[in-house]
């Protein structure tokens, strides 16, 4: 299959953004003009209280383990260099051995960090110890 | 930017809008029909002959469902959250092939909305940016479950991520592109040249991957029902709950294309037969996702990070290395 030329390859990424935000809002928009013309509506209001929280709607603060944070943190790390590596494998026959050497070096210094999170115990699940 | 460029733009926008829309909905269909068959019953039998207007059945329900949104959640954002999932899952077919080119009244039709050269990193792109459904979703709802499915479903993207990443370098390296046309075009001499057989790693990796960026069966911790009750869906209701699963269904078909092409040839030379081949190799992998929800239990979420860390990450690494020192010497 032959490339496209065109003068802008992104202008379809553009219309697709624009019109498939555009399509599913607008499903959203119908669905409720829908419900409120043919849907049963019940007002009592202890149905609006959210599912297995308790009978009175409190706002609850959104707090969540550490591990979580963990996982972002190391994600920092391993995905930084990914988008670095890509560069490098799409020039990679072009590179020749300097580059590959180059991210040998690379690897090997994240392969400290890996082995260093690995020890301190990062990528262990801690709640269920 | 002449006005037939502009026209033909939007002419395959909507064609992908619908043609995915729809398969989205067969999708539940099929899957119904696949469990169905796989533990011995018939599926949805009632609506229509086979069952097969269970969708439009399932539509209408959908939209005459009462339009509810709980008190305590704020509002905005969780309204916008199921636009997000399903909108993006879509953006991701704009660097996707779909068919050879074919002529039309005299007129060469590309099938692919975008030729973008980044194309591969476009797509993992957009499948990022479509984390922010569940996720927004899930800490606007003002519950507990689907809090932690918002975490959780974080964690397993975002780990998955970097797996994804590391196993498509490989092929990368080979092929020096980023570009689904230039994958296809490598792999055009025939079954031989297909890039699974120099690097099936890289392949297993992205498979098991592909899973756990769907969410689907064994990686389905995000909306796991016997703890988490429906995860972050658990508070949405009618076409809002809908558009959580026309994204997830569509994220499944647009991740078997992009394995398609990558790995198995995708259409080859571009001949018709080369096309139906594409879509056999897309509805196999498909199938292998329903098939997998019938034959495995869920894996725990210290397991799932487990085999994202632990197992599969120092093999994409060590896949890449050795990759080089291959294609070196």
């Amino acid at each position: 299959m032959e490339h496209m030329h065109v003068a802008n390859p992104y202008f379809g990424v553009f219309i697709l953004f624009v019109l498939t935000f555009g399509a599913f809002y607008a499903t959203t928009i119908a669905a409720r003009l829908v419900s409120r013309a043919l849907a049963a509506k019940d007002t009592e209001k202890i149905k609006l209280s959210i599912y297995e929280c308790g009978p009175e709607v409190t706002k609850q603060p959104n707090r969540i383990s550490p591990q979580f944070y963990l996982f972002a943190l190391l994600f920092l790390l391993f995905d930084v260099e990914i988008v670095f590596m890509f560069p490098w494998a799409v020039d990679f026959k072009l590179l020749g051995w300097f580059g590959f050497a180059e991210m040998l070096l690379f690897i090997l210094l994240l392969t400290i960090g890996f082995i260093y999170a690995w020890k301190k115990g990062a990528l262990e699940w801690h709640s269920i110890k | 930017m002449d006005t037939a460029f502009i026209i033909e733009t939007i002419i395959k926008i909507v064609v992908i809008l619908l043609v995915f829309s729809a398969l989205a909905g067969f999708g539940t269909y099929f899957e119904r029909k696949v469990l169905a068959f796989m533990q011995r019953r018939l599926g949805p039998m009632h609506v229509g002959p086979y069952g097969l207007l269970q969708i439009a059945a399932d539509g209408v329900k959908l939209f005459t469902k009462e339009d509810i949104v709980p008190a305590g959640v704020v509002g905005p954002i969780f309204k916008i959250a199921p636009v997000i999932t399903a909108a993006t899952a879509f953006m991701a077919a704009a660097a996707i092939p779909f068919l050879p080119e074919f002529t039309l009244f005299g007129y060469t039709v590309h099938p692919i909305v975008a030729d973008i050269n980044v194309g591969i990193l476009y797509i993992l792109g957009v499948m990022a940016i479509g984390l922010y459904g569940p996720l927004l979703g899930g800490m606007a709802s003002n519950n507990k479950y689907s809090l932690i499915s918002a975490a959780r479903g974080a964690a397993v993207f975002i780990s998955y991520e970097v797996v994804t990443g590391l196993s498509l370098l490989a092929p990368m390296m080979m092929v020096g592109s980023l570009s689904l046309i230039d994958f296809n075009n490598y792999q055009a001499g025939g079954i031989g040249e297909w890039i699974i057989w120099s690097q099936p790693v890289a392949f297993i990796l992205f498979w098991i991957a592909a899973f756990a960026e769907t969410g689907r069966t064994p990686f389905h911790l995000i909306a796991n029902d016997h703890e988490i009750i429906d995860g972050f869906g658990t508070e949405y209701s009618g076409m809002r709950w809908g558009l959580f699963f026309i994204g997830e269904y569509a994220n499944m078909f647009f991740i078997s294309f992009v394995m398609a092409i990558i790995f198995l040839g995708g259409f080859g030379d571009g001949t018709v037969l080369g096309a139906f081949a594409l879509l056999g190799k897309v509805a196999f992998f498909f199938f292998f996702f329903l098939w997998t929800r019938a034959a495995w239990p869920d894996v725990r979420p210290d397991q799932l990070m487990w085999l994202c860390w632990k197992v599969l990450m120092p093999i994409a690494v060590l896949n890449i290395v050795i990759t080089g020192i291959v294609m070196m010497f």
